[in-house]
């Protein structure tokens, strides 16, 4: 009975969780950094920068899938439009990468970007004014998103909007986004988004080193965030929010509001989201309205479904193992892996409703008998 | 020491300091009245849940809710707790605090409890998680973020399972309970709240006799410290406890009195009693 105490303390499963996933995460990144940056380029352990780049946006929608985990997997908030905090954490980043190409653009404005200038306006919209700063980006990047998350969150939860119906409209919430983002009156680069980047805080965006960095720093970011993640979810609110899952009646009837841990919740995912975005466009070098499009969301609610859903680490494993097969299967077969991502959605959900985790959990695998039921029997 | 001893020792402790201070508010019970129920009505879809329902229930009392199936019972119980908005009518728990226009967690916040007819627990957490939760402390986001048990919450918990009874289960996840261990898990998660006002919805569905017998004995030691209204089908257990019972029939009080009145009356008999004689 007292070493329960311990066991309640949200450092405990800090511990016992935390050092496997970092070991491996921080293993792979830095020995495929080292490869890259000091291996001549005809070894065959050298590592290509576009492998680099490639592993970087993976991590990028690990913690996208991260994100989603924590509302969905957690607290049974299925959003079908986590996608659009992702793309608005894209945009901050993007506006300041734009502000940054300086008066190296095609028509050589020094303040205005590009596209600006092709729709003959005169002066930098307000909203746009300040991204010259990275700080400013910065508290965008976490201001904006998390704004309309609070928003949205605040007026869902508070009238009782759950199950398909949230699901809904989160869906248009990225939906309505994307068709905004579109108009080129927006200011936001219409159809063609925001491109051509050329440094970021100086360092130039093509070279090998800075994109490495930028991998270690998504890797970084990743693990911060699943070290938090971790911490909260294993503290008592990380229980409550579970006692929202299954039985939010029970939870109201002693005592909590559980609206307002909704609504912070999602707050938190929501920036989560928005942060990956803005790892991910300096990697990927383009922000389009296309990163709004509803499909997008809905495939990250898959990478979470494969991986095994309120894990953290399930999500993640997800969306690297879905992401690699998108690789490897757009460039065999491109038309077909549509069908293929459906094909594994049903499947996972009918045979594996705990996802590629639950394998383990209920060791289904001969490999994973031996540590459990000793435990359990003391 | 018999059984009842070590149930009324540990709900007694209760009231020793064990329990982390965080007091509710102030309830005005001048007049020896708890709950005020005035003028009720209720109706979804035209269908009169609820018909001009007065009820009063005195502070400390061990009150007994009977009535057929669609007499009003939860919807009275889900009204006091801030589920449903009635029609019209009025809910004042003491003489000064006005239950409607407040939420599920403030009146929960306030020092009511409630269990529900089907036993509601968080059944993917281990039963010292629920007790955990359910615990009276603060209930605020930034508390919970940060909430560390103490030694005097961890032995308030311990206690309340050697009352309901579940020691050995701690920690087993409350769905691999059985039927009745469930209802004893969602007394326990009252008892723990330390409510003033305690709602309980058919406590002893589905236990043993035994069960029914132990159940029957905490509510009855529960009593006096705080007020208890019980809602059962089952009359066996509602004569072993009550002291005082109140018939709804078709959305009002037909009835009120000792369990003899009740039994003697002609209405109750005609509409209620009588389906069993």
């Amino acid at each position: 009975m007292s070493t329960i105490r311990n066991q309640f303390s949200s450092l405990h499963d800090l511990r016992e969780k935390a050092p496997v996933f970092l070991a491996v995460l921080f293993g792979i990144s830095i020995y495929a950094s080292a490869c890259n940056l000091w291996l001549p380029e005809d070894s065959i352990f050298y590592v290509s920068t576009y492998t680099i780049t490639l592993l970087g946006k993976y991590l990028c929608y690990a913690l996208l899938a991260l994100a989603v985990d924590v509302v969905w997997g957690y607290c049974g908030i299925l959003s079908l439009g986590h996608g659009a905090f992702f793309a608005l954490g894209g945009y901050t980043m993007g506006m300041y990468l734009m502000r940054q190409i300086g008066d190296r653009g095609v028509y050589g404005d020094p303040i205005l970007p590009d596209f600006m200038v092709f729709l003959n306006w005169q002066e930098l919209p307000w909203f746009w004014y300040g991204f010259d700063h990275f700080w400013v980006a910065i508290l965008a990047m976490i201001l904006v998103p998390g704004i309309l998350a609070f928003v949205f969150g605040w007026l869902a939860f508070r009238s009782r909007v759950a199950g398909v119906y949230l699901s809904i409209m989160t869906q248009a919430l990225t939906y309505a986004l994307m068709l905004a983002f579109f108009r080129n009156e927006m200011g936001f680069g219409g159809n063609n988004g925001l491109t051509d980047f050329k440094d970021l805080l100086g360092f130039n965006l093509q070279s090998d080193s800075v994109r490495v960095a930028l991998f270690l720093c998504s890797a970084l970011v990743l693990a911060l965030a699943y070290c938090l993640s971790l911490l909260i979810m294993s503290s008592r609110f990380g229980r409550v929010v579970v006692g929202i899952r299954d039985a939010e009646d029970r939870a109201r009837f002693i005592g909590f509001k559980t609206e307002n841990y909704k609504v912070w919740l999602f707050v938190y995912s929501a920036i989560l989201a928005a942060i990956a975005g803005a790892l991910y466009v300096p990697q990927v070098g383009i922000i389009n309205p296309g990163e709004f499009s509803p499909l997008n969301s809905i495939e990250v609610v898959v990478w979470v479904a494969v991986g095994g859903r309120g894990t953290l680490y399930g999500a993640i494993a997800g969306a690297l193992l879905v992401n690699y097969a998108k690789t490897r299967f757009t460039a065999v077969f491109p038309e077909a892996w549509l069908f293929a991502l459906g094909a594994l959605f049903v499947g996972v959900t009918v045979f594996l409703p705990q996802g590629l985790v639950g394998l383990f959990k209920n060791k289904k695998l001969p490999w994973c008998n031996r540590k459990k039921t000793g435990e359990e029997q003391s | 020491m018999t059984m009842f001893d070590t149930v009324k020792q540990a709900v007694q402790s209760l009231h020793t300091g064990l329990l982390p201070e965080t007091k509710h508010p102030d309830i005005d019970i001048s007049h020896q009245v708890l709950l005020y129920v005035e003028g009720l009505s209720v109706s979804f879809d035209g269908f009169k849940a609820l018909n001009d329902l007065n009820l009063y229930i005195n502070d400390g009392e061990l009150r007994c809710l009977i009535g057929a199936n669609g007499a009003g019972k939860t919807t009275l119980m889900d009204v006091i707790t801030g589920k449903t908005r009635p029609d019209m009518g009025d809910v004042y728990f003491g003489q000064t605090i006005d239950l409607l226009g407040k939420t599920e967690a403030e009146i929960a916040q306030l020092g009511i409890g409630r269990k529900f007819q089907k036993p509601t627990v968080f059944e993917e957490q281990s039963v010292f998680a629920n007790l955990e939760l359910a615990m009276k402390v603060n209930k605020g986001i930034t508390s919970t973020l940060f909430a560390r048990l103490s030694p005097s919450e961890l032995d308030w918990i311990s206690q309340v399972l050697d009352t309901i009874g579940l020691k050995s289960h701690y920690r087993m996840l409350a769905g691999a309970l059985s039927h009745g261990q469930k209802q004893w898990l969602e007394i326990g998660m009252l008892l723990i709240a330390d409510p003033r006002l305690m709602l309980v919805d058919e406590p002893v569905a589905g236990m043993t006799a035994q069960e029914t017998e132990r159940t029957a004995e905490l509510l009855t030691s529960l009593a006096g410290e705080r007020t208890v209204v019980v809602v059962e089908h089952d009359m066996e257990f509602v004569r072993s406890i009550a002291k005082t019972v109140t018939v709804l029939h078709q959305g009002s009080v037909l009835a009120e009195g000792s369990m003899s009145d009740v039994q003697n009356n002609p209405a109750v008999i005609e509409v209620y009693l009588g389906e069993e004689q």
